[in-house]
């Protein structure tokens, strides 16, 4: 299924923020923003939730912690203990460290996939893009159009009068 | 939106625009690979071939090929690798700790910073696994059942706690490192002309678009990464100076070893990113990305962690004769004054007394001494290690014993292999993935590029007479509700 989009290119991250202020004041609903960097300040204007990828990151760490202190514990302590260096069986000092690398090693990994999952990163044969620009030094806005396109001239004024530099339609395959 | 204060020097000189950074950084990845380019990967290759040969004569003959002999049974191979690892380290500091102290010059360093930890992390773990003598059973390391019985891994074992501390590091430097690399392999697709060009960086990009929402957990990725980075990567170089420090060797037995061990790793790892740093910005022609001030703040940290191993090295020789242990006495004296007198004065000269130069600003201004002291100050960190390993070692509590050490042909061959190792793994890497991370330099681009708004140089040649007159202009989109 294809769908319409109206692109505003922008040529600066201010006027984007402005622009994208001014949409949805306007009663727009804007498709998403694609730029070359992160523009700060983007996601209070369009209304991104503050992402709970920490709160992953947390919980994943716990989860190597854990994991690190029953393996140590259960593999020196219970199925074969063995004296080293007349210390105790379980000496919990000397798995710090182990414990603290797993802890990192099950945050990092653990994080970096749930980010690959949620944000749908993958290796793949083909991007579509809405503009090849985006990743060099525009900024696009794009706006999802009705079936029939007739919005167009409206928001094209609109993108205008916000300061996009050029503003177009595009249509894309849904994916 | 930021605020950067107009007296600060620019990050990005030339006047360049957002399309400049992406035709400047990708010009490398693009064009066709030019002589010297070619030239010096045919010295690496070469040097390749002379690790592969090492390797090989290591493992078919065993490790009877090197220099190692009954008392000094640690030798060039763990020289080598705490060398190597410690190389590493200034790249996670780049990319992390400067992250976390919101230190923006670090943007045009730590692309290539991070791609060198990783390839020296690669060299380090040649060696550890080398050293085993019979490397294909490497995964004895890893806590799995042994097949003769219920055996574990020992927990106890610092050099156990190595294989999790470097096997942690590399691979999360190498996720934070690639995730970095998205948003600039995106570009480079973006811009592709042939086929292969596109179909590889697409695959490399993961289809990146850099979305708004995308764009946010990135940077929330990015953050939390180097919060856990930074107490790792002062974890590795303190796990390994435990492989020394926990055991009852004089001259390895003490506490002091793990802050002085990653003060040493930054100190050696920063010299090699200036040497790296120095030969890129020439061959790719990237001098306004990479300033004379990023060398001179480069300097700085070198100078200041270069101290800090001073300090340290003065403390031990201070401790041996205050604990008035008459061993821990003797193998002090011994370094500095017995017969391996003279590596333990070519790292005191090295690391000690070089680096002091830095005071001096012509010194960190100048590109030609920078790269000279980059590369003493690497020799002089591998003397460390040296010394530290090999007299310690070399005379132990049994005089009739006593021996000294000389590397054989395979060592020697395994050490330059190494470099060739590295230097060819950077090589491909300059060419075919973009050097600078374009999408962090385009962040600060705006305001600490010298055509920002905020910079403004008159200002900064008044600031000495009249500092309360000027700031930002007022035409200036600034706020100063700035968070970040």
């Amino acid at each position: 299924m294809t769908k319409q989009y109206a692109l505003g290119i922008f040529d600066d991250e201010d006027v984007l923020l402005h622009a994208v202020e001014n949409v949805r004041a306007a009663g727009v609903k804007i498709y998403d923003v694609f730029s070359p960097y992160p523009v700060h300040g983007i996601d209070d204007a369009l209304g991104i939730e503050r992402s709970r990828l920490p709160i992953a990151a947390f919980f994943f760490g716990l989860t190597g912690l854990s994991f690190a202190l029953w393996m140590q514990i259960y593999m020196l302590g219970v199925d074969w203990p063995m004296i080293i260096g007349g210390k105790p069986h379980i000496s919990l000092p000397a798995f710090v460290p182990v414990a603290f690398e797993l802890t990192v090693f099950f945050t990092c990994h653990g994080m970096a996939l749930t980010f690959f999952t949620i944000t749908g990163l993958y290796p793949r044969f083909k991007v579509p893009v809405m503009d090849v620009r985006a990743t060099d030094d525009k900024f696009v806005m794009a706006i999802e159009l009705d079936e029939t396109g007739s919005q167009y001239s409206r928001l094209t004024q609109l993108l205008r009068d916000n300061g996009a530099s050029e503003v177009n339609q595009k249509e894309m395959t849904n994916n | 939106m930021q605020h950067v204060s107009s007296l600060r020097e620019p990050l990005v000189t030339g006047g360049k625009t957002l399309h400049d950074v992406t035709q400047d950084i990708c010009y490398q990845v693009e064009a066709k690979p030019n002589l010297r380019w070619m030239a010096a990967l045919s010295v690496a290759l070469f040097f390749l071939g002379v690790f592969f040969y090492s390797v090989y004569r290591t493992v078919w003959y065993g490790i009877g090929e090197w220099g190692l002999n009954k008392t000094v049974n640690w030798a060039w191979d763990i020289t080598n690798f705490v060398w190597w690892v410690g190389i590493g380290h200034a790249g996670t500091l780049i990319s992390a700790v400067l992250l976390l102290f919101r230190q923006k010059w670090r943007s045009s360093i730590n692309r290539a910073a991070e791609a060198m930890t990783i390839f020296a992390v690669i060299c380090a773990a040649m060696f550890p696994v080398l050293h085993m003598g019979r490397p294909w059973l490497a995964f004895w390391v890893f806590p799995l059942q042994n097949t003769f019985g219920s055996l574990w891994a020992n927990f106890n074992s610092p050099l156990l706690w190595d294989v999790f501390a470097i096997s942690t590091y590399f691979t999360v430097s190498l996720v934070f490192w690639y995730i970095g690399l998205i948003p600039d392999f995106a570009s480079i697709r973006d811009r592709a002309k042939g086929p292969i060009a596109r179909f590889s960086y697409s695959m490399l990009s993961f289809g990146w678009k850099g979305s708004a929402k995308a764009w946010s957990r990135y940077e929330t990725v990015s953050l939390i990464l180097a919060g856990v980075s930074t107490p790792l990567v002062l974890s590795v170089h303190t796990i390994v100076s435990m492989d020394f420090a926990t055991s009852v060797v004089p001259g390895w037995h003490t506490t002091i070893f793990p802050p002085y061990f990653v003060a040493g790793a930054i100190f050696s790892g920063f010299a090699m990113v200036l040497t790296l740093m120095l030969i890129t910005r020439v061959v790719f022609r990237l001098e306004d990305y990479i300033t004379l001030e990023h060398i001179a703040l480069m300097n700085k940290i070198m100078m200041v962690t270069g101290s800090i191993v001073g300090v340290a090295y003065i403390t031990e020789f201070f401790i041996a004769w205050y604990s008035q242990v008459e061993f821990e006495g003797y193998a002090f004296i011994n370094r500095a004054t017995g017969p391996y007198w003279w590596a333990y004065w070519s790292m005191m000269t090295c690391n000690v007394i070089t680096p002091q130069l830095v005071w001096l600003r012509r010194v960190r201004y100048s590109i030609g001494l920078t790269f000279v002291l980059s590369i003493i100050v690497n020799i002089g960190m591998w003397f460390e290690r040296f010394v530290i390993i090999v007299t310690s070692l070399h005379r132990d509590y049994l005089p009739s014993s006593w021996a000294m050490f000389s590397p054989s042909i395979i060592d020697i061959g395994l050490y330059l292999g190494t470099l060739g190792l590295f230097f060819t793994l950077f090589l491909l890497f300059a060419k075919f993935f973009p050097v600078i991370n374009m999408a962090e330099v385009k962040t600060i681009l705006k305001y600490t590029g010298d055509n920002g708004p905020t910079y403004n140089p008159k200002a900064h040649a008044a600031h000495a007479h009249h500092p309360a007159t000027h700031g930002a202009p007022a035409s200036a989109p600034v706020t100063h509700n700035q968070h970040d």
